[in-house]
């Protein structure tokens, strides 16, 4: 099994700064944003992006714990998990 | 990408307790008996630490890159008895050592195996091993133990009976929380990740990952939705549910079973409950619409939900195997244990329920001073009941000194608390004393 895809959610009470955190670490990592989908509602911003995890094989560790610092410092929730969990429960 | 549902798989880990509950490795142990039961002992430990080394790190990894929670990790071996033919129950301690150290060393939960299979009579490794079990189970941490004494082929073994109620008798003279860790079966099933019971079965490979799935909170959160309609719109529910969760666990045992280079085994489809609130299997029986678990209605509405759980279960894992089905342990499960205390729930509700789901009498202090015989009798009727109907029944029953109806008995962690149930006190005694065989029922003979 090649797994190549990761889901990294935001969830948190919105501030400046958010996408803009996520996406420099994701390229600190070296990795590529395949598709973003935000929303707002009320004043939680929530935020899903699959990204690639090809030039990843073996650092899923590390990339999970500096996105864990970072939501920290952003107050938000920051889940990183590879995409299968995701086709596993919804898809037939 | 379907945010929605990203959202929904994050919440049901988040909010619902959705987890697996257990990766149970199952080892054979065949391989390892020798002459002298010391190096038995020593053979059976190079061979969980050696198959096992790298369990933990493994299940640990794939909770962190799949978000989902894996709340035990085990090892279930080929039952000792079986690899104990010429033990003494002073040998059988050797064994019982050998295994709780090999545990320590890999840094599972628990190991069960402990077990004997004497459905139809006893050989000399059997009586070894149950007349060690005070021992054994009070010397030892992790060391889970069964024994089943029926089945539905080869009937009930009475002297079985009489024998394990006096050892559970016994036992609770000793410890007021090692019987938590033996459980009594009929038609014991060779590949159940879940303990106390489980064992790895002589006709399994090697070795070999089982997966047990829970979900009580997912079931009942769906089921919020659907309130006040119809009962085949609970039944669709807890299948699509079921679906979702069971697919979960047959991913993550590939996987498992993948990284540690073994056999995938069977995912067990179970609803497990903790003592969370939130995570009982009583509180979904609630929300299909009794007002305490326990009243008239439970054993209907448990009937549907296990049905349901496996219909929606079986389509979605390779190989269903296990117990499968809810679990109704009293001790481990918030809604349970206000019923009992509340009076709603009762030892004959409890026997009725198990008629149709997947265990038994789990998890159930009773007074300290109830009598071997009544203890026997208690373990007959539950046997009588799997025996007759096909099924795998339990008895997982805590006799704790000096506690009388009401006491609460706290057993710590997942084994939760108990209120102390009446049991009724007109004697069995001299049924249990005639001991013998119960014959195996007539919709045995199926050649």
């Amino acid at each position: 099994m090649t797994m190549s895809k990761a889901v990294v959610t935001v969830v948190g009470k919105d501030k400046p700064g958010i996408i803009a955190g996520v996406s420099k670490t994701l390229a600190e990592h070296n990795i590529n944003i395949l598709d973003v989908s935000q929303t707002i509602m009320g004043d939680i911003f929530t935020m899903s992006m699959l990204v690639s995890l090809e030039e990843l094989e073996g650092q899923f560790n590390a990339l999970q714990d500096d996105l864990n610092t970072l939501g920290e410092s952003l107050g938000v929730t920051i889940h990183t998990q590879r995409e299968e969990i995701f086709d596993a429960m919804s898809k037939v | 990408m379907e945010t929605k549902q990203i959202q929904e798989t994050i919440n049901m880990v988040e909010e619902e307790h959705l987890d697996i509950r257990t990766i149970t490795m199952g080892i054979s142990l065949l391989d390892t008996v020798a002459g002298d039961p010391q190096q038995t002992a020593k053979n059976i430990y190079n061979k969980v630490t050696t198959y096992a080394k790298n369990l933990i790190k493994v299940a640990e990894q794939i909770e962190r890159e799949y978000g989902i929670p894996i709340t035990n990790k085990r090892i279930s071996v080929t039952p000792i008895a079986l690899i104990a033919g010429h033990a003494t129950p002073d040998d059988m301690l050797y064994y019982a050592h050998a295994l709780d150290d090999a545990a320590k060393a890999v840094g599972v939960d628990f190991i069960g195996g402990y077990s004997a299979l004497v459905q139809k009579g006893f050989a000399n490794g059997d009586l070894a091993l149950i007349k060690s079990l005070p021992r054994a189970l009070t010397e030892t941490d992790l060391v889970m133990s069964s024994v089943n004494i029926g089945s539905t082929k080869a009937g009930i073994n009475l002297d079985a009976i009489k024998l394990m109620g006096e050892t559970v008798k016994g036992i609770s003279e000793k410890s007021d929380t090692a019987n938590a860790k033996l459980v009594i079966f009929a038609n014991a099933v060779e590949d159940n990740p879940f303990m106390a019971g489980a064992f790895h079965g002589v006709s399994e490979a090697d070795v070999v990952i089982n997966v047990g799935v829970s979900g009580p909170g997912v079931v009942k959160r769906a089921l919020e939705k659907v309130k006040g309609e119809s009962i085949q719109v609970v039944a669709d529910t807890v299948k699509k549910t079921a679906f979702k969760i069971t697919r979960v666990g047959q991913m993550v045992g590939a996987l498992a079973a993948e990284r540690l280079g073994v056999e995938f085994g069977i995912v067990d489809l179970s609803l497990a409950p903790t003592p969370a609130r939130g995570d009982s299997v009583a509180e979904v029986l609630e929300e299909i619409g009794l007002e305490q678990v326990g009243t008239h209605g439970t054993t209907a509405a448990l009937m549907l939900l296990n049905d349901a759980v496996k219909k929606g279960g079986v389509m979605a894992s390779q190989r269903v195997g296990g117990l499968s089905g809810a679990f109704i342990p009293v001790s481990e499960d918030a809604g349970m244990i206000d019923a009992a205390k509340a009076g709603t729930l009762t030892l004959s509700k409890l026997e009725a329920m198990t008629a149709v789901c997947s265990v038994g009498l789990d998890m159930i202090a009773i007074p300290g001073d109830t009598s071997a015989t009544t203890i026997s009798a208690m373990i007959a009727d539950e046997a009588a009941i799997g025996v007759q109907n096909n099924k795998t029944t339990a008895v997982r029953i805590l006799p704790t000194l000096g506690t009388k109806v009401g006491d609460m008995v706290d057993y710590g962690g997942l084994l939760g608390t108990a209120p102390v149930m009446p049991v009724v006190e007109k004697s069995s005694a001299d049924f249990i004393n005639r001991g013998g065989h119960i014959p195996a029922p007539i919709h045995s003979f199926k050649n």
